[in-house]
């Protein structure tokens, strides 16, 4: 397109009060070359009539300087085929000015707000969707049990095409060998039937649904819209199961002979298989097994009637259960009250559910729930309220310090700090431990992904090995983009939650799919069509992108030129930031873009106390903490200038050395909170901004700059009442280390 | 985003509330491309968890997913949103409903552009309904530093039409005389996501909610511990501004109660400890006591629960209070008896908290929507007349379990919109 410019300076909101709008408009059209108009309220019906006028004499491109471009972003857009640039003139620069701000520097600040916004209009390209050749609409489920079943009938009823794969012979999963079910509905008192059968009929019998049972899946090659999947019968090993990652120095051990090759007779992660199927996008509902109990030996797990929740279920299915059952919740003895590991509240549902066995096969039977912690949340209260109105289910809090098999195989259960206010000593037939639900993510891939990142999801060791989100806003987003998990996978649940997790896992798959159909990007960028563009020929290889991007996106060639998947990227520009050779660039947002931007930052070099900091911000957090501050009218200091960016993750080490070589005096990086309880919506970006930037003192110090004239911060959202003083200290800071001895060259 | 100032087409989701539940079951429907309708009662989206200074067990800022998805909602055109807008009847049946909703008068029309002059000028005051009547704000007010819109709205109770604001405006954005407007949306399904009420706290008698400033409610704690809070994130005494030197927490108040609601609220538990966190940050040494039935914090909550129990100033007592009483230097005693050593226990506090639980909201109003409800108030999703429930509104759950099956609510709807 070519691009026919119009800035535009809006004076309401204090906005001409704070600043010469003529002088502004004049730096707008002299030294930027643009022209340049100014209205009394450019957000209003006049104004964007005014605008609009332009637009429909041929202006494409409209650089606005009012308010923030966090508001008016619906007045302000002119359609899809128009660029829009703001320059936050209002909550940047009126808002914030400081109580004694003197006016020239307001002045020379609003100045270079403006130069950014122009400089990143000249810059900037419409991006154009990427389109996959053509876009594969079928889901493919993983998992035959009840959350498989739920996302595959959801999926199909939405109108797409699925294929339900299970290991086993039948449909079903766990709940094949169940008796009883936890209520499911209203009034939340009482044992239902199974409905599994139903729910296997209902899958059978819908027409959209391509069922394989006594089959697995080797590996899941390619991206959401294009999955190439390769299944192999249940049980048996196949030359195209999904290779173990081998990162560079194990490929060097392997090479050496010091370690044996992982991935021997597979083959390599990038091959195509002819034979493969495919799919748009991916649903994992692989369940969970039976927590394994032995270590608990005061509770004589190895005893004939000692025995596990799931144990129990089987017999209470195939005929009676005894008469005295106690069921034992927490396994700490005196050390802690944690019930045991993978339980969630499912397993105190379960024993409650098993206790009526215990009730229901015998006339005179008594079950003992022993728990540190009854866990019934929500409606599950009432099943618990239910159970406590039967005469022979004996619910205590209870510290279960120790269970002996006696001579005749029954067995006495020992506890102390009970309700009853006194060490309990209990004469049972059977005890039932309360294992929890291992998820198979845990120990294995699961997913086989052939990806360059390896074959499974990442971050299991922080979710104890759950296929979990760490979003609470957004519980289905991992870091595998078009491959959903629910069900077991994610936690130990109930069968009613289990259902509205596949149900939603399903509408994330379809989403997936339709959103690579339309060329955008799904979470958080949703919508987003610009994709990362490579310059391969100046590509030396250096494989940075490929392992750093949070999401997988890129795979490489046997030399390590990365193999791009625009439909896996997620639009974070982590693999930008990553490239030391500046070939990675979006047509929106880019290397040249945000360091012209940078560089077009005014710097006095015969004025010592107007020192000049880029602060490069975080748009998704940090901004708007930013934004807040100024709506409070906290001053911020005038002699910085922020930059959004997409994520902290997309800062390339060269805007910091263009910024630092055009004599700006420092520069700030300011991200979302990392580490365990990270809040980057791209996962790693903040994290990874920051090991990029103590790599870059080294760099600093041989060209004679000081090294605290970088820093990077983690500000949360609502740390606008500490965003000013942050600021503040990082320029007290560099004022007292004096200007940039750069300043002027 | 398109808002009210462009005409509704037919045939997409209703989605009642604009909270997280509504947000993410509205968004997500919108992203595999259908048109949806949100429509939310207060003049702001983001329901409760807006009030909520951080989300356990990450303690993060609610505001940051609600920033990422109001630019979800801006940057899509299938979504329409009506702010002040409630729904007062619905006619027709599955697939084709005719629903009527009434938006009330913001009297600040869209030329606003939150300058805040107006407040200035204005020379009114109500009780501040965001910060739990904690503080105050003009007549003419915005209603959190996240508002959005971003946009004034009159409280028509307080304000006396004087004028002012209207002469402070530049953009002619008051509107006074600005009415009622009802309007018919037809759509093919509706979720219903109108979320909760922190329980009536004044019900439990014994507790004696109101008697003493020292008894407060763990939403009132939200927002004292919350930066944009009424007292900017210090945890103070309300009434005297004192800062309490040690804390009493009363769990299940109202929850699991057959006299109140007979359900578990699923999330006091852990906001409870939670809090203990805001009051470690600013009282490293406060003691602390916690009475409860049973601490419901189930899988990976669990390590956060043994993180604030190795706190030695910090007290668990099994045992459910009986009865608060305040004292003459402001604070309050709180008796209880002891359920495993069956001992009596008076713990005296600064500062108690009840954790008051969830009442849903649409108790009182699914009887004249045609609602399969349970008899606690919680809406029964139902495929046959496509009325689906999501987040609070279909069970007491975290923000977790709401955002999960708000988007399995999201594809039910779009189902019955074939």
């Amino acid at each position: 397109m070519e691009k026919k410019y119009c800035a535009y300076i809006c004076t309401g909101c204090g906005i001409g009060e704070a600043v010469d709008i003529a002088a502004l408009s004049g730096v707008v059209s002299g030294e930027m070359k643009m022209e340049c108009k100014t209205h009394a309220v450019l957000c209003g019906e006049v104004g964007k009539g005014f605008i609009q006028a332009d637009i429909d004499a041929g202006v494409n491109t409209v650089v606005i300087g009012a308010c923030s471009p966090r508001v008016m972003q619906d007045v302000f857009d002119f359609g899809a085929d128009k660029i829009t640039i703001r320059a936050n003139l209002r909550e940047q620069v009126a808002w914030s000015r400081p109580e004694d701000a003197k006016p020239d520097y307001t002045q020379e600040l609003a100045s270079d707000y403006m130069r950014m916004a122009c400089t990143q209009a000249k810059k900037t390209e419409l991006p154009e969707a990427y389109q996959l050749e053509s876009v594969n609409k079928r889901v493919l489920v993983m998992g035959g049990g009840i959350a498989g079943l739920t996302a595959a009938r959801e999926a199909a009823k939405a109108g797409y095409q699925v294929t339900l794969v299970e290991k086993a012979e039948a449909l079903g999963g766990k709940a094949l060998g169940w008796r009883k079910q936890f209520p499911s509905k209203a009034p939340w008192t009482d044992l239902e039937e199974c409905s599994i059968d139903e729910m296997v009929k209902a899958v059978t019998s819908e027409g959209n649904v391509t069922v394989k049972t006594a089959t697995e899946v080797a590996r899941v090659a390619g991206a959401p819209g294009n999955f190439e999947v390769t299944f192999k019968a249940a049980g048996t090993k196949s030359e195209w199961d999904a290779p173990a990652k081998v990162g560079a120095d194990e490929q060097d051990k392997i090479t050496k002979g010091e370690m044996p090759d992982p991935n021997v007779g597979l083959k390599i992660y990038t091959e195509k298989n002819a034979d493969a199927e495919k799919f748009g996008s991916v649903v994992l509902a692989t369940g969970w097994t039976p927590a394994d109990v032995s270590e608990y030996t005061h509770l004589s797990p190895a005893s004939q009637n000692v025995v596990t929740n799931a144990q129990f279920e089987k017999l209470a299915k195939a005929g009676k259960v005894p008469a005295k059952v106690a069921f034992i919740q927490s396994p700490g003895g005196s050390e802690n009250d944690r019930d045991f590991p993978y339980c969630n509240s499912v397993t105190s549902m379960v024993a409650l559910k098993q206790a009526q066995y215990v009730r229901a096969d015998n006339a005179e039977g008594k079950a003992y729930i022993l728990y540190q912690h009854m866990r019934t949340p929500g409606q599950m209260e009432l099943f618990y309220k239910s159970a406590q109105n039967n005469d022979g289910i004996f619910l205590t809090k209870a510290t279960v310090t120790g269970v002996e098999e006696q001579g005749d195989g029954s067995l006495v259960v020992t506890a102390k700090d009970t309700l009853l206010n006194e060490d309990l000593t209990l004469a049972v037939d059977m005890v039932v431990l309360a294992a929890g639900l291992v998820p198979t993510t845990k120990d294995q891939p699961t997913v086989n992904l052939a990806y360059r990142q390896g074959p499974g999801f990442l971050d299991l060791d922080l979710f104890d090995g759950y296929a979990d989100s760490h979003f609470i806003c957004f519980p289905y987003e991992t870091r595998r983009t078009g491959v959903y998990t629910c069900g077991g996978v994610r936690k130990a649940m109930t069968m009613e939650e289990t259902v509205d997790d596949a149900t939603g896992a399903a509408l994330k798959a379809i989403q997936c799919i339709e959103s690579a159909d339309r060329g955008v990007s799904v979470h958080p960028r949703s919508g987003d069509n610009s994709f990362p563009e490579f310059f391969f020929q100046r590509c030396t290889q250096c494989k940075r992108c490929t392992e750093e991007c949070p999401f997988g996106a890129l795979d490489d060639d046997e030399k390590g030129t990365p193999l791009p998947n625009p439909t896996r990227c997620r639009r974070c520009g982590t693999c930008m930031g990553a490239c030391p050779e500046r070939i990675i660039n979006f047509k929106n947002y880019n290397i040249d873009m945000i360091g012209s931007m940078i560089k077009a930052i005014d710097v006095p070099d015969d004025d010592e106390d107007k020192l000049r900091f880029a602060v490069l911000v975080c748009e998704n957090d940090a901004y708007p903490a930013i934004d807040m501050a100024a709506m409070r009218r906290k001053g911020i200091s005038n002699l910085v200038r922020f930059v959004p960016v997409r994520c902290l993750g997309s800062v390339n080490m060269v805007w910091i050395k263009d910024a630092l070589s055009s004599g700006l005096d420092g520069v700030m990086l300011l991200g979302c909170r990392y580490g365990d309880d990270y809040q980057c919506h791209f996962v790693k970006g903040s994290e990874i901004a920051n090991k990029r930037m103590d790599n870059i003192g080294e760099t600093l110090k041989s060209l004679g700059l000081e090294p605290e004239r970088v820093k990077v911060n983690q500000v949360a959202i609502t740390d606008f009442d500490k965003v000013p003083q942050l600021v503040q200290d990082f320029v007290d800071e560099i004022v007292a280390l004096g200007p940039n001895p750069f300043k002027g060259f | 985003m398109t808002d009210e100032r462009s005409t509704p087409v037919a045939g997409g989701v209703l989605v009642v509330g604009g909270g997280i539940s509504g947000l993410t079951a509205a968004l997500e429907a919108a992203e595999v491309g259908k048109d949806v309708f949100i429509i939310e009662k207060n003049p702001y989206l983001g329901g409760r968890v807006a009030q909520l200074n951080q989300y356990f067990p990450k303690l993060c800022p609610p505001s940051c997913g609600l920033e990422i998805n109001f630019k979800r909602l801006k940057n899509n055109r299938r979504i329409r949103m009506y702010t002040l807008t409630e729904v007062k009847s619905v006619s027709g049946s599955a697939g084709n409903y005719q629903v009527t909703l009434e938006t009330k008068p913001r009297f600040v029309n869209s030329n606003c552009t939150a300058c805040g002059a107006c407040a200035e000028a204005c020379p009114e005051e109500r009780a501040n309904a965001f910060n739990l009547g904690m503080d105050k704000t003009k007549a003419i007010y915005k209603s959190h530093d996240m508002a959005f819109p971003m946009r004034y709205v009159i409280d028509a109770d307080a304000c006396t039409k004087c004028g002012k604001c209207i002469e402070a405006c530049a953009y002619q954005a008051i509107e006074m005389d600005m009415a009622a407007k009802t309007f018919t949306l037809d759509v093919a399904s509706i979720v219903w996501a109108t979320g909760w009420n922190p329980y009536d706290a004044t019900k439990m008698t014994n507790l004696k909610y109101g008697s003493s400033n020292a008894i407060i409610t763990n939403m009132m704690m939200e927002r004292l511990a919350a930066p944009g809070g009424p007292t900017d994130g210090k945890i103070l005494r309300p009434g005297d501004n004192k800062e309490p030197a040690s804390f009493a927490f009363v769990q299940c108040a109202g929850s699991r109660d057959e006299n109140h609601l007979e359900y578990c609220s699923f999330i006091c538990c852990m906001a409870t400890l939670k809090q203990i966190t805001y009051i470690r940050e600013q009282y490293p040494e406060a003691p602390v006591t916690v009475f409860y039935i049973d601490l419901r914090s189930p899988g990976k909550y669990e390590k956060f629960r043994e993180k604030l129990m190795a706190d030695p100033k910090v007290t668990f007592i099994k045992g459910k209070v009986a009865d608060i009483i305040a004292e003459a230097d402001g604070g309050v005693t709180l008796v209880a008896e002891n359920a495993v050593t069956g001992d009596k226990v008076r713990v005296k506090a600064d500062l108690a908290v009840l954790a008051t639980g969830m009442e849903p909201t649409a108790k009182s109003l699914g009887a004249q929507f045609g609602l399969s409800m349970d008899k606690s108030g919680f809406i029964i999703a139902d495929e046959a007349t496509a009325m689906f429930s999501a987040g609070c509104a279909k069970k007491a759950a975290d923000v977790v379990t709401s955002t999960q099956n708000s988007t399995a609510a999201a594809l039910k709807a779009i189902q019955a919109s074939r």
